[in-house]
This record gives C-alpha cells, structure tokens and sequence, in this order.
C-alpha cells in the first residue's frame, strides 16, 4: 500500500525480522511449498519438457512484444473494451482514478494484484475518497492490518491465524464475541459473510492478471477463492491492471504456462479458479460489467528488453524461487523492503526503483541456484543478480570496505609468487597463534563472521609451501 | 597425514596428467585436503602436478569485479595449460572453472576458445573420480556415523550428488545417514557469510540443527569454505559433531584434528 521502499534498509529489516519470534513461527509455513511443489513435479513425467516450453513461449512473446501488444489491443477493442498505456505508476494511478471518477465510483472491490501494490492503488483510492476493499483472503487480512503482501502468491503468509482472529474481531463490529473463530474454515466463513455484502455495494471490480491474450484480447486470472470473479462480474465496471510482460500470443500458450504456474506455485496441479474475461457484457449474456478497461503499466520493464535483464520479463509469478530461497526463508517478504521480494525481487526491485536504491538485494544472496532450479521458466536469476553487483561495481556503488579488500587481495592474487610467500607466512603465524584451540573466536576484519561462527585455524605451512617441500626432496 | 604418499595406484598405459587446483582456502587453511586430493587421484593412476597458484577469482566475479576475476581466470588457463585436466576439491571453485571462465571472455574470441577448452577439462574432485576415472570403490576406513551436505554449486553447476555417495558407502566402518534438507544451503555464500553475517547465521543455524537432527558425529562436504562455515557454527553451539572434507575420509587420511579442532597434541 506503501510506496516507500525500505530497501536500502535491509540489514536493519533482517535483523528485526531474525529476532521477532513471531514472525519466525509463522515462516515454517511457507516451507510446506516445496514440498508439495516436488511432489506435483514428480507426479508429471513431462514437467521439465513443459518447462522448456514455457521459457520458449515467454522468449517468443517477448522478442514480438510490440506485435502482440496491438494485436491484443484490436482484439480488446473489437470486444468493446479499451486499452490504457500507463509509462509509470503515477500515469497508471491516473488512469484508474480518472475511470473511477468518471464513472462516480464510491466503493471498489479489488482481487489479488502485485501491480496494483506496484503502483500504490490502494492509498491512492483511499486518498480520492473511494473504498477500496481487498477481496482475496490473505489480500483482505493485510489491509485490515495496514500492511503490505509479504509473499507474491500469498501475502499473509507472515500472519497466524490468531492474529486474524484478532483483526476481525477489531474490524468486524457485528460479530458476535461468542462466536468461535478457531478454525481456518471459521475465518474464511466470517470474511464470506462481509466480503459478500461488498462485492454486491461495488461500482468497480479492480484485477490484475495472470496472462492477456493477444488472440482473442481476453485477461485470465488464477486464483483459489473465486473472489476474483465476483469482483470482475458484479460490478458496472470491471479494470484489469497488468505489466506490459503479461501479453501471452495465444488460449493455447497459456494453457501450457498454466499447467507449470499452478504446480511451481502451490503444487496443485492445477488452480481451483482460472477466469477467462472477454469485454464488457454482450446483449445476451447473463451478466458481467458494462465497461471493460486493461491498463497496460510499463513502469520501466521496456527498457529490459534487449538487456541483460530482458529474461526477468519471463517470470510469470509463481512465487517458487522465494519458497525455495534459504533467504527468503529466514526473514520472509517484509524484509525486501518493496513490492517484490526472494529472488525475483532481487533482480526486479534494482530494475524499478534503481540500483542504487535496491542494490542490497542482488548482493543478499549465497548464489545456491535453487531458484533458478526450480523456476518454471528457467530465469538465470544468480547470474542477474550478480549482473547487477557488476553495475553496483562499475559505478562505485558498492560498499567502500569491500572495494578496498578486494582491490587489496586482488594485488596479491595476481602476482603468484609474492601471493605464496605472503599466505605462507600469514598461515604459519594463524597457525601458531591458533594451533591450541584450533579456531579462533574473534579475528580482524572478520567480525560478521565470528560474531555468530569460531574460525578454523590454520594448520600451519600451505600446501603449496609443503608440495613444494616435498616435490623437492622426492624428485 | 604425511607428505611421502607415492603413486600406488595401477598405472595406465596412458596416465593422465592432472592438474590439482588446490583452492586458496585449502591451500591457506586446510593443506590435508590438497594431500588427500593427491593420494586420490594417484590411486587411481594419475600424474598429479601442482602448477603455481592463487585463486581462481570468484570471490571478485561475485561482487561484480569482472576485471579482476579476468585477469586471475587468465592466470589460472596459462598455469594449466599443459594439463590434461583440471581438479579442484571443491564444487563452488570446480564450477568457476568449469562453468564460469567461458562467460568472461565474451566478445574475445580466441581467450573465450581458450577458456572454454579449459573448462571442458575443469571437474571437481569427487565426480572426476567417478565420471571421468571410473573409480568404484576407495580402500578407507572411517568409523562413525556421517551425514553429507551437497554444497550448492557442486550440486547444481556441476551434479555432484551420486558420487560422494558411492564412495562414501564403501568405505569401511561408516554409516552414511541423510540430511532432512541436504540439498538446502549452509548460508557459507563466500564474502557472503561475512557481508550479511546474521543472515549467514540464521541459515547456518537452520543447517547446525538438521545435522544434530540427524544424529551424526561427522559432517561431510566438497567444499572447504561450506565446512569451515557449518564447523565454525555447531563449535560455537558447543557441538560435539565434527566437520570434515570428504577427500579426508576417501582418502584414508581423517585421523588429525577435523576442521576448527585443537592441533596441539601427538599429531604427526
């Protein structure tokens, strides 16, 4: 809802996340997805073919992403709706209000949308004095919080269900205080029962999307709830909001990236909900909203095209690389400090806000490669992370202690012989110092590490020194 | 451990020249890897040859130095030239050589040959063993109860998971045990572990539990700078399980100090 990064703060936000013991407990649960992820994996003999697929669709659509844009357009068109360019967040703010406005909005119910947090809709509605109310689940629980999505595909993931008892009992003012909110199946009834009511009171339905089809100008959105449909059906209005990387060529194309989102994502084979929207209502439909209108936001991503970033633009937001992250696990989504955390918003976040804003993120990782292990279009998310310490570098954006220690060992590293020499007698000495303990458990220059770790030791002579040693006395 | 091992392995007709690329942190903190590493590879006929060395420049390619990380690839490729293979006891350095150096030289045509060629001969130890050398069975000994953790970049960039597996179960006395997340990262991450020091931890941390969950006394990995991290973490929790390089145990020689233990006493 923010649109204050706190980004460069990271080490601050790992720290308050690390001893919030709260927030600890509540991050076993996001480890549930792996494992359900390897077993939908496994059940499919041609996952890793679909894979490849999946990249091959998105690389096409984007190296023809100006072609598939208009021809989505005309179609959107030719269906009666209308498309909307927005540069950036505040054009695409802009727009929304303006339709709102237009069309003497008062209330608006919102499904799930990264791209509407991107662009900081909410408080913008709000500002302009219109109700926006959330109506995915974990969507509905953050707002009642004021807080932001800590996860892409699950943004209350952070909350326990205690918690939400609390929020409800806070905002929900008709609840009987004798009813029992013990179970998830009882919160889920109780946000129902007020969500319904507004989703009748909307004048616009607010969504994003998963996929917009170039061949027939459709929005398709994937969701478990069944609240996106109703936010898209009931309402006069319906607005779709989508990043410009959205457009898929065909029905067909996103049948197949289906089929790897939903098993990468939460490992269902598939998701329970997968709403196809075509324009606004026809004279013999049933019902639907009379004005259909898609936002395309660029807000940066065109000029990835063509770049070393250019592979992010295939990330269809599963969410699998943040579930797999030993980073993301420690400290959860908040930390990231933006829209986007994990891995994709290690790489996302520098692209939007700037490197020198989101630099920390590309750097706050070990390069273990399971995200890009397990990411269902196989971006090299490592090798864009380190791209981005390559910028940071260049531009002298990196920290200052690092670029001396590197430059340091770098004269060392690239002169053999005096490198020999130097690390031999530096081994000799840690070695006599630490040879009892055989670790040490403070060093100079090493307090990150044996602040929480001991050091080993040494064990005297390199092995260089000792092959050559030996090398001379037995030939 | 000792420095006199000769060649004891059956000798081919054509015995293949090898270049150890002992690794700095091997080099500088742990030389009984690198003498492990050469018994192994002339066990198992190979001429092993030890060209002078520094490093092989991730710790500069990781934090965006590409200039640096050049210059030492170029280093390593002219130190190496004239073996017939390259072998590092350790993945995250195997797969720099092997995986990485190529990608520095875009653009550059006869360096990006050179590397490639260098990186088509560049292979971790254990796999080099197995894959290459055909190595089914090591003649150790080591009684006690192990668990392996697969470091990242062995695992991933270079599929070393079977293999230490295969020889660690013919070793004598051992009981090898899995890890609940073997396949997770320790937190070691290079400058990584120093840079972000209580991230490191809390990963760490995570690792430390599911080793004393599994109930081994020895931790086993490829990688010197993963081991250091998960030694240095479960001695700071009071842990009695020690960390060892699995060359040490393949290759008989695990009878001194494991990683971060005292070194004074009737060692050699």
């Amino acid at each position: 809802m923010t649109l204050i990064a706190t980004t460069a703060k990271f080490k601050d936000n790992v720290h308050a996340a690390l001893t919030d013991a709260r927030l600890q407990g509540a991050l076993g649960h996001a480890r549930n997805f792996t494992v359900r992820r390897a077993e939908a994996a496994g059940r499919l003999p041609e996952f890793e073919a679909l894979r490849d697929s999946a990249r091959a669709i998105k690389d096409h659509t984007l190296a023809h992403l100006d072609l598939y844009l208009e021809a989505y357009e005309r179609k959107v068109r030719d269906s009666g709706g209308e498309v909307h360019y927005a540069q950036d967040a505040e054009e695409a703010r802009t727009i929304i209000l303006d339709l709102c406005k237009s069309m003497g909005a008062k209330s608006v119910t919102k499904g799930k949308s990264m791209v509407a947090e991107e662009i900081g809709l909410n408080h913008a509605l709000e500002a302009a004095g219109i109700d926006a109310v959330e109506t995915d689940l974990g969507e509905y629980i953050i707002q009642l919080r004021g807080e932001t999505p800590s996860h892409i595909i699950a943004p209350a993931i952070h909350v326990t269900k205690e918690e939400v008892e609390r929020e409800f009992r806070k905002a929900h003012r008709d609840l009987p205080p004798d009813r029992s909110l013990a179970e998830p199946e009882q919160l889920l009834s109780e946000a129902r029962e007020v969500l319904r009511a507004k989703f009748l009171a909307a004048d616009v339905g607010i969504t994003g999307a998963n996929f917009l089809i170039a061949e027939t100008g459709t929005s398709i959105i994937v969701t478990n709830e069944g609240n996106g449909d109703l936010t898209q059906i009931l309402p006069r209005a319906h607005i779709v909001i989508a990043s410009l990387e959205k457009v898929t060529p065909t029905l067909e194309d996103a049948a197949q990236l289906l089929r790897v989102l939903s098993r990468s994502a939460t490992g269902q084979d598939a998701s329970v909900y997968a709403t196809l929207s075509t324009g606004p209502r026809r004279p013999d439909d049933p019902d639907g909203p009379s004005a259909y209108h898609v936002v395309i936001l660029d807000n940066g991503r065109s000029s990835m095209l063509g770049g070393e970033f250019e592979d992010m633009l295939r990330c269809i937001r599963c969410g699998a690389c943040m579930n797999h992250c030993p980073v993301y696990q420690a400290v959860g989504g908040h930390a990231y400090g933006w829209v986007y955390p994990g891995p994709m918003g290690a790489v996302l976040t520098p692209s939007l806000i700037g490197v020198a804003e989101g630099g920390q993120l590309p750097n706050a990782s070990t390069f273990c490669g399971r995200c890009e292990e397990v990411c269902p279009v196989r971006i090299p998310l490592p090798k864009m992370m380190r791209h981005w310490r390559e910028r940071e570098f260049e531009r002298r954006l990196s920290p200052a202690p690092l670029r001396y220690g590197l430059g340091f060992w770098a004269f060392f590293a690239s002169r053999p012989a005096l490198y020999r020499l130097s690390t031999d007698l530096s081994a000799r000495a840690m070695h006599l110092i630490g040879r009892g303990k055989g670790r040490f458990s403070w060093a100079p220059f090493a307090g990150g590490w044996t602040r929480y770790r001991d050091l080993a030791a040494p064990q005297g002579a390199t092995f260089q020194s000792q092959w050559r040693g030996r090398s001379g006395a037995v030939r | 451990m000792n420095a006199t091992a000769a060649p004891s392995g059956p000798i081919r007709k054509s015995q293949p020249r090898v270049g150890l690329f002992v690794t700095c942190l091997v080099d500088i903190i742990r030389p009984s890897v690198g003498f492990a590493a050469v018994k192994l590879l002339e066990d198992a006929g190979c001429k092993v040859i030890v060209p002078s060395q520094t490093c092989c420049g991730q710790p500069a390619y990781n934090a965006g130095d590409r200039a640096t990380a050049k210059a030492l690839a170029r280093q390593a490729i002219d130190a190496f030239e004239d073996c017939d293979y390259v072998v590092a006891p350790s993945g995250s350095c195997g797969g720099m050589l092997a995986k990485h150096y190529p990608g520095l030289f875009a653009g550059e045509p006869e360096l990006a040959i050179r590397a490639q060629r260098f990186a088509e001969k560049s292979y971790e130890l254990v796999s080099f063993l197995v894959d290459v050398l055909g190595v089914e069975k090591v003649a150790a000994r080591y009684d006690g109860v192990v668990a392996y953790h697969d470091s990242c970049a062995g695992l991933r960039e270079l599929g070393v998971k079977a293999q230490p597996r295969r020889l660690l179960a013919g070793v004598e006395g051992l009981t090898l045990v899995e890890l609940n997340e073997a396949e997770t990262c320790c937190g070691f991450g290079g400058l990584f572990a120093a840079k972000y020091g209580e991230l490191s931890n809390a990963i760490v941390s995570r690792k430390a539990d599911d080793i004393r969950g599994a109930k081994a006394d020895t931790v086993l990995a490829g990688d010197l700078g993963c081991l250091m991290n998960m030694a240095g973490r479960l001695q700071r929790e009071g842990s009695a399980v020690v960390a060892r390089h699995v060359a040490e145990v393949l290759a008989g020689m695990a009878d001194g100090p494991a990683i971060g233990e005292s070194q004074k006493g009737p060692r050699q």
